[in-house]
């Protein structure tokens, strides 16, 4: 077999990169600072660590992005792989709720350390009808914005998209900020009871994963400034919308399940 | 077809020195490092279990002089080294990385880039597990003392104040974020890079069972990283997941962890269920027996894995409609297992079979996983499990099966492919006497201990009565000459890269029919430049 020419497939085969030693050191630093950090310890080797993850994150994906709009490494096979890898990423993010909704079926469907009832006596819950309806409707509509500027740009509509982007990040944002007053304004609490406990973990991932679909959104905009994506070829885009509407549908089930059925 | 400049590229992926690894992009360098941290983290895990054997050769205190608490962090760094750092490195990491874009006719993985990340986020969890054996756990004694199953109330701040459990923790965060990485690779690969012609029914079933593996790491391994964060919270933040007090349930962390922890056992032996169907084949010198049943019997073992999980929990007070119910779901497992070891038995079954050192491992796996898998479906009898829960007779059924079973097949593949991956030759004569010395080894360790199980012997104690004490001698004896196997192999090892002769391209013969046999050995850095057309 002819071995010693050049590759004659569509395949990427990517430069060496220092980035994911540089991370698995930082994740180090990072878990061990952490236990520090729980322990009385110093701080600083926790954030020293994160901002080695973040250095991470930001060379490795500055990398990708140069790769796809550069160097012309995103074929047509490539970009498929990159559709398949960010929907079984998202499928372990699935199974990572699970875990957090499981908690909270376990606690109230199975109230017995709570004395048979749920909400447990003493919980004040929130009303579903009031702010957590508005960010509900708020989380709607940031995904039809987000699929105006998905639409705006495969129409080559560049003020669309930009538009658009604009709008769901404002909207992201929003959501965070009701969500933090709710948090701040609730009468239970995070420690000491089973409630706070699932109510603030599982909202709070999922209010973290709103954080990271807004950054991703932010650097869509950023990038769509900069001239990057094309009306048939833009994965990073598809990607951070695709996200977006998983952080969505999550919100659905939370609000469904914890602030309507569970109050 | 490729339209960026050949030579500049052709440049850029020889890194040498030791960016050719820190950096590395390539799946046979990175499998190479894989397969070293397993043999490393081996030789650390074995070591524990031999410290426990000797101090377990004999009634009263031994060589731990009476530390309790020692003996259950050597038993807890045990279980996770070798579940989380060796078999899944060797066999997933090490073998998968090598052979599954060489089996499928691919260049290399999809996402070669972060294919390093995770092997490069091991070596830091497992740096944090030996840390969490030298900090505070219980208070004045250092290590976890748990288990790898680290259930609450004793993980939790009553049994464990100090930072241990916190670092044992943050281990299998980085650890699971490893597997889920290098499930989406191993996922992707195999979707979409397999060669022109090489359809899913034609994929060797080494692919197969790769590709059944790491859906299980997928959608399992979150499940276990959602647990452990609330056993965190519960520990640092004053959540109250598994604490009653605060209107919690430790049962809750039992069935979480037991939803990821019986699809892991199935990661950990459907990749050598892979490599004994290869090897079978191969020295029997006909193709497998019943190649689609053999594909899907995986399948079933893999989707029924998930619902299966609270047999390991039968004792916890669950009322009797669930222990039906995955009394039943249990065994029916024993199903597609059946289908394996039959059609393995089949494969055999008027071959012309020659017994090459890979070969012995793999009649020797049949045997030993044969043995794991019958006293399984007798652990799957709830009325008989409240007998034998947390006995030597469960010590003995998984041990049957991952440190015979699972570990069998990580040599039956090294001794496979390893002519192929080094373009060494080993030794017959101290492969043959590695597999002997092994097999009489494990199988007087453990099998005694079904025995000792059967008369009550109670696991994950550093003392026992006298009664129990002739059974653990002979078992302790057969820990000392399994480990002079893991020495013979480390002579292997030597002596193959020390001796001259080179191994050929395919040096099984006719009936080795996969891929990797039509390459050199060992193979080019990047292969199949020019991709192969599967009849």
């Amino acid at each position: 077999m002819a071995e010693a020419h050049a590759p004659q497939h569509d395949y990427h085969l990517v430069d060496p990169s220092p980035w994911p030693i540089i991370g698995s050191i930082s994740a180090f630093i990072t878990a061990v600072g952490g236990v520090m950090y729980m322990h009385e310890g110093p701080s600083w080797i926790f954030f020293l660590g994160s901002a080695g993850l973040a250095y991470t994150f930001f060379g490795w994906w500055r990398d990708v992005i140069n790769e796809a709009e550069h160097r012309g490494n995103h074929t047509p096979v490539v970009q498929l792989h990159l559709r398949y890898g960010m929907l079984l990423f998202i499928a372990s993010e699935v199974m990572f709720f699970v875990a957090w909704f499981w908690a909270f079926f376990n606690a109230s469907l199975f109230p017995d350390a709570t004395n048979g009832v749920w909400p447990p006596e003493g919980i004040e819950t929130l009303d579903p009808w009031h702010l957590p309806l508005l960010n509900t409707l708020i989380l709607l509509t940031s995904g039809t914005t987000v699929t105006w500027a998905h639409h705006a740009l495969i129409n080559n509509d560049r003020e669309g998209l930009r538009n658009g982007l604009i709008l769901t990040v404002l909207l992201g944002v929003l959501f965070s900020c009701i969500q933090a007053y709710e948090y701040a304004h609730a009468t239970f609490d995070f420690a000491g009871n089973i409630y706070g406990a699932t109510f603030f973990m599982a909202t709070g991932f999922h209010g973290f994963h709103v954080l990271v679909g807004t950054i991703f959104l932010i650097v869509c905009l950023f990038r769509a400034q900069a001239g990057h994506f094309k009306p048939d070829q833009h994965f990073g885009f598809e990607a951070a919308a695709w996200y977006w509407h998983f952080v969505d549908v999550v919100w659905l089930f939370l609000f469904a399940v914890i602030y309507v059925w569970g109050s | 077809m490729n339209n960026v400049s050949d030579a500049h590229a052709e440049h850029a992926h020889h890194p040498t020195g030791w960016r050719r690894y820190l950096y590395s992009t390539n799946h046979k360098d990175i499998g190479n490092m894989y397969l070293i941290f397993a043999i490393i983290a081996g030789l650390i895990g074995g070591t524990m279990s031999m410290i426990i054997r000797t101090e377990l050769a004999t009634p009263g205190d031994d060589i731990l002089g009476g530390n309790y608490h020692l003996f259950n962090t050597l038993v807890t760094g045990h279980g996770l080294i070798m579940v989380f750092f060796l078999i899944m490195p060797a066999l997933i990491g090490g073998f998968g990385n090598w052979f599954v874009p060489l089996m499928i006719g691919a260049p290399d993985m999809a996402f070669p880039r972060m294919n390093n990340i995770s092997f490069w986020l091991l070596p830091p969890a497992l740096g944090l597990l030996i840390i969490s054996m030298f900090v505070e756990g219980p208070p004045g004694s250092n290590g976890v003392g748990g288990g790898w199953t680290i259930y609450p109330p004793l993980s939790s701040v009553a049994g464990h104040p100090g930072p241990a459990v916190d670092f044992a923790i943050l281990s299998l965060h980085l650890a699971g974020a490893s597997s889920i990485l290098g499930a989406i690779n191993f996922i992707t690969t195999i979707f979409n890079m397999r060669a022109p012609g090489m359809t899913m029914h034609k994929m060797p079933l080494f692919v197969w069972s790769i590709l059944v593996t790491v859906f299980l790491l997928l959608l399992s391994l979150p499940v276990l990283a959602g647990a452990i964060t609330m056993l965190l919270t519960d520990r640092n933040f004053g959540t109250t997941f598994f604490d009653a007090s605060g209107g919690g349930d430790p049962v809750l962390f039992q069935h979480l962890f037991w939803f990821f922890g019986h699809p892991e056992v199935y990661v950990l032996i459907l990749p050598a269920f892979g490599i004994i169907s290869q090897v079978v084949s191969t020295f029997s010198r006909k193709p497998v027996f019943g190649y689609m049943a053999m594909a899907y019997a995986m399948v079933a073992i893999g989707g029924i894995g998930f619902v299966v999980w609270a047999h390991h929990m039968y004792t916890v007070g669950m009322n009797v409609d669930m222990k039906a119910y995955f009394l039943a779901a249990t065994m029916v497992i024993a199903v597609p297992t059946g289908v394996k070891i039959f059609s393995w038995v089949a494969t055999m079954w008027g071959g012309s079979i020659e017994f090459k050192t890979p070969m012995l491992w793999a009649i020797g796996f049949i045997f030993v996983f044969t043995v794991g898998g019958v006293t399984g479906v007798v652990l799957s009898n709830a009325g008989v499990d409240v007998a034998l829960h947390d006995t030597y007779y469960v010590v003995a059924h998984f041990h049957y099966t991952m440190s015979l079973g699972a570990l069998f097949g990580v040599f039956c593949g090294f001794y496979y492919w390893f002519g192929k991956m080094s373009g060494r030759v080993y030794s017959e004569f101290l492969g043959k006497l590695h597999f002997w010395l092994t097999f009489i080894g494990v199988n007087l360790i453990f099998f005694p201990q079904h025995f000792l199980g059967l008369a009550g012997m109670p696991r994950r104690y550093a003392d026992y009565p006298d009664a129990f004490a002739g059974w653990n001698m002979v078992s302790s004896i057969g820990a000392y000459i399994s480990f002079s196997g893991v020495i013979v192999f480390l002579i292997m090892l030597a002596h193959a890269f020390m001796r001259k002769e080179r191994c050929a391209d395919n040096p099984w013969g006719p009936s080795a029919t996969t891929l990797e046999w039509t390459l050199s050995s060992p193979p080019p850095f990047h292969q199949f430049n020019t991709l192969p057309w599967i009849k």
